[in-house]
């Protein structure tokens, strides 16, 4: 199973491209990432000391941290995926297989269905299975069996046998030019999976601890990784091993008035018209980071919005079926007589993510801040 | 040495009609049936006759690689009959599809094509010489390294570059981008590796449930040889004998993985099992001319579908995101370059045989070149397209009433 010898430079260069470097990985001009990037203002976390001594990591660099301790603590875990051996597209798993050789980190064929259905095989006979989607947006060949296989094995055989032990990776979301097929963000598609938990991090710091959760976590995991924040998102991250708990929504902002959600890239979207809210409205806004999107922590969102009495909820994904809707109906059913106005939603349009015209898809900060002035009048 | 009489035959439309039909007179039929070194002296014997002397307008060549056969009794011809105008259409279409490829990774590099973007140079005799041993009506589907089969399937240069660049002009009207481009019987364009292979299957059905006397070209690369919904389409196509030709690309490598590291067998044409199959060197116009010729009556004889192995190389990395040199040598791609190179292979070939002339094919490479420049140029000054084309096109036949969510009115962005 392992993959033959591999030359030492680097595979792809995938992460330059979509971080506004050309293609032969050379800097370059930076004009649509970095249009990206200034939206996206990307605000370090700072790290608890309890986590003890830290480094500058960007996101992708943490993720690797993360298995890299896995991987070292763990002798039953096994990376794999398509070029994951030569450190992956995105660099995710760069120097993995030097460190732990061809058997337990290697690459596989494109073989999308392949490589979930043998990622169960392997956790339900025991054995840690962290697997990679080269792109979310190739994850539907594998939907079968992470939707029948997967998510029903515990309950199908009264917890005879589970696949708790399977966590698959995938870069998600936008990046400023993906176009139809290297942009989309699936979750709203899982969440329909009694049995799965889907996690997204916003940052470097809750990507190592929310990947090492999700390893160790007895059920299995789709751990997506908005891909626009790999580099983008810097920050000192704890070097060591620690987790952060899934099915736990965090606080990241405290405020009276509006309640932004989000996750992934979209928190930081919401901490814009965060500041946007308080500068020109003087309003102060709740913003809290959803982080699991299933098992959903609405306790966390329920008791914010008892308190401002204004939901905004956000997320890339088209609007209908998206998550926020489900957030919507719970907190209407919850919070009905705390609300000051109409739950809004600002999501992505109900079409395919367009080749053209990503900017006006995206629910950018300035749809957000409308959305929150129509609630502050309504 | 060419006579004027003879250029004039050649550049005249109606003259080279009247030299095809002599060339096509039972003499060079009885021509075809002889050994090489006979064809040609009969041949030269009669276009000497014509005042053509060396400049002959048929030849015949040898396909140099033997073909690998599986399942199957008989081969594809060995030898392939090439007249003047073929020899300059096939060399026109692989410089079009080079040069097209050179100036969609220009524009790329430039940052006036989003989405990804996936080059066909080194494969061009694959494309080639399929479309020219297939019929019009005939159907095409293949994977997002298609750009080079939309011009093959009648869309300009421009139509080709401003759909990368996302123009009006776009032959998708620049929705769907550099994967996902259409054409004639061209069924386009997919984005996700393999998933093309149960179309191109079915699409084979429907031609033979409603009677045409057609054929799919189903294309895929040795990457996505190892997708399931292979061998789930090989099993329909054989169980109900469907026309449909598999082609697989094996350019070698599946994103940055060798066929050796991902193919528990790298012998593609014998894949399909049940389904006879063909080798066939696929930098060799001429080869993959003559297999597609031999699968295409396979197919359209009711023998169901049929493999065909091309065995090519691609110079740029599996995307514009990928340099190509992490996984292989510059040396191997310089190797392949020099010695097997498609368009320069075929090039010698025609000079030396003196099938067409130097200044011809000097011509065509002026030609082409000024073709891509100009269209190249025009896809990045073409009209942008209408932010209505974000939402139409969803669906068809709209209820009344009924809004592409949030995206028709642009509600979130209105003050109120």
């Amino acid at each position: 199973m392992g993959s033959a010898r591999i030359p030492g430079q680097l595979l792809f260069h995938a992460n330059k491209l979509l971080f506004g470097r050309n293609a032969w990985g050379t800097a370059a001009s930076t004009c649509l990432v970095a249009k990206k990037s200034s939206t996206l203002a990307y605000q370090p976390d700072i790290s608890p000391a309890e986590f003890g001594e830290t480094t500058r990591m960007n996101l992708f660099q943490s993720l690797t941290s993360a298995m890299d301790i896995v991987l070292q603590d763990d002798p039953t875990s096994v990376v794999f995926g398509e070029d994951v051996a030569f450190g992956g597209v995105f660099r995710c798993t760069v120097g993995l297989k030097e460190k732990y050789g061809k058997d337990r980190v290697f690459n596989t064929p494109l073989s999308e269905q392949g490589i979930v259905g043998f990622g169960i095989g392997i956790a339900v006979a025991g054995a840690t299975a962290v697997a990679e989607i080269q792109f979310a947006d190739y994850i539907f060949p594998a939907f079968d069996q992470l939707v029948n296989e997967a998510a029903k094995y515990r309950y199908r055989s009264g917890d005879l046998f589970n696949v708790g032990k399977l966590t698959i990776r995938s870069p998600c979301g936008a990046v400023g030019h993906g176009g139809l097929y290297h942009s989309q963000m699936p979750e709203s598609f899982f969440v329909h999976a009694p049995g799965l938990k889907v996690v997204i991090p916003r940052g470097p710091i809750q990507a190592k601890g929310l990947l090492l959760s999700c390893i160790r976590d007895q059920n299995p995991c789709i751990f997506l990784e908005p891909k626009i924040l790999y580099r983008s998102a810097v920050e000192e991250v704890p070097v060591g091993d620690y987790v952060l708990p899934l099915g736990k929504a965090e606080v990241i902002m405290e405020g009276s008035d509006v309640t932004l959600l989000g996750w992934g890239t979209q928190v930081h979207v919401l901490r814009q018209v965060a500041d946007l809210a308080h500068d020109k409205l003087n309003i102060s806004c709740e913003l809290i980071d959803l982080r699991t999107i299933l098992p959903w922590d609405s306790a966390t969102v329920i008791e914010s919005v008892k308190k401002t009495g204004r939901l905004l909820v956000s997320h890339e994904a088209p609007i209908t079926g998206g998550f926020g809707a489900e957030i919507a109906s719970t907190i209407q059913e919850e919070c009905f007589l705390h609300l000051e106005a109409p739950v809004q939603r600002v999501c992505g349009y109900d079409t395919p993510f367009p080749h053209v015209y990503e900017a006006f898809y995206l629910p950018d900060k300035w749809r957000c801040f409308e959305a929150l002035k129509k609630m502050i009048n309504y | 040495m060419l006579s004027r009489v003879s250029v004039a035959i050649f550049r005249t439309a109606p003259a080279a009609r009247k030299t095809k039909e002599i060339l096509h007179s039972p003499w060079i039929q009885q021509a075809n049936s002889l050994s090489t070194t006979s064809r040609c002296s009969i041949l030269q014997g009669l276009l000497g006759a014509l005042s053509v002397r060396n400049n002959s307008s048929e030849q015949i060549f040898d396909i140099q690689t033997p073909y690998k056969l599986h399942r199957l009794d008989e081969s594809p011809n060995t030898t392939a009959t090439l007249t003047h105008d073929e020899a300059l259409h096939y060399y026109r279409e692989m410089q079009t599809i080079r040069r097209l490829e050179t100036a969609a990774g220009n524009l790329y590099k430039e940052k006036h094509i989003r989405g990804f973007c996936h080059l066909y140079s080194g494969q061009e005799a694959c494309a080639v010489g399929i479309i020219n041993a297939v019929k019009r009506d005939d159907a095409i589907i293949t994977s997002y390294r298609a750009h080079g089969w939309t011009y093959l399937r009648g869309v300009s240069p421009l139509g080709v570059l401003a759909e990368l660049t996302g123009k009006k002009a776009g032959c998708s009207e620049g929705k769907g981008g550099s994967m996902h481009t259409y054409g004639e019987n061209f069924y386009g364009g997919n984005g996700i590796v393999g998933g093309q292979t149960p179309l191109g299957t079915g699409i084979a059905f429907a031609m033979k449930y409603q009677g045409k006397d057609n054929l799919c070209v189903t294309l895929y690369g040795d990457g996505a040889a190892n997708q399931g919904q292979l061998f789930e389409s090989f099993n329909l196509a054989k169980l109900w004998d469907l026309p449909v030709i598999y082609v697989v690309e094996n350019n070698g490598y599946g994103m940055g993985t060798s066929t050796d590291r991902s193919a528990a067998s790298s012998d593609y044409y014998t894949r399909g099992d049940y389904i006879p199959g063909i080798w066939v060197d696929g930098m060799d116009v001429l080869g993959v001319r003559e297999a597609t010729r031999f699968a295409a009556d396979h197919c359209r004889s009711g023998r169901g579908p049929i493999l065909l192995e091309c065995v090519t190389y691609r110079y740029s990395g599996h995307s514009m995101s990928d340099p190509g040199t992490s996984y292989r040598t510059r040396e191997e791609i310089q190797d392949v370059r020099k010695k097997r190179d498609p368009i320069t292979g075929f090039k010698e070939r025609i000079l030396s045989s003196e099938l067409v002339t130097p200044e011809e094919v000097k011509a065509i490479d002026v030609e082409v070149k000024k073709e891509i420049d100009l269209a190249a140029t025009k896809a990045k000054t073409e009209a942008e397209v209408n932010l209505s084309s974000l939402y139409t096109h969803v669906h068809s036949q709209i209820p009344p009433g009924m809004k592409v969510r949030g995206a028709d009115a642009f509600t979130y962005g209105s003050p109120e």
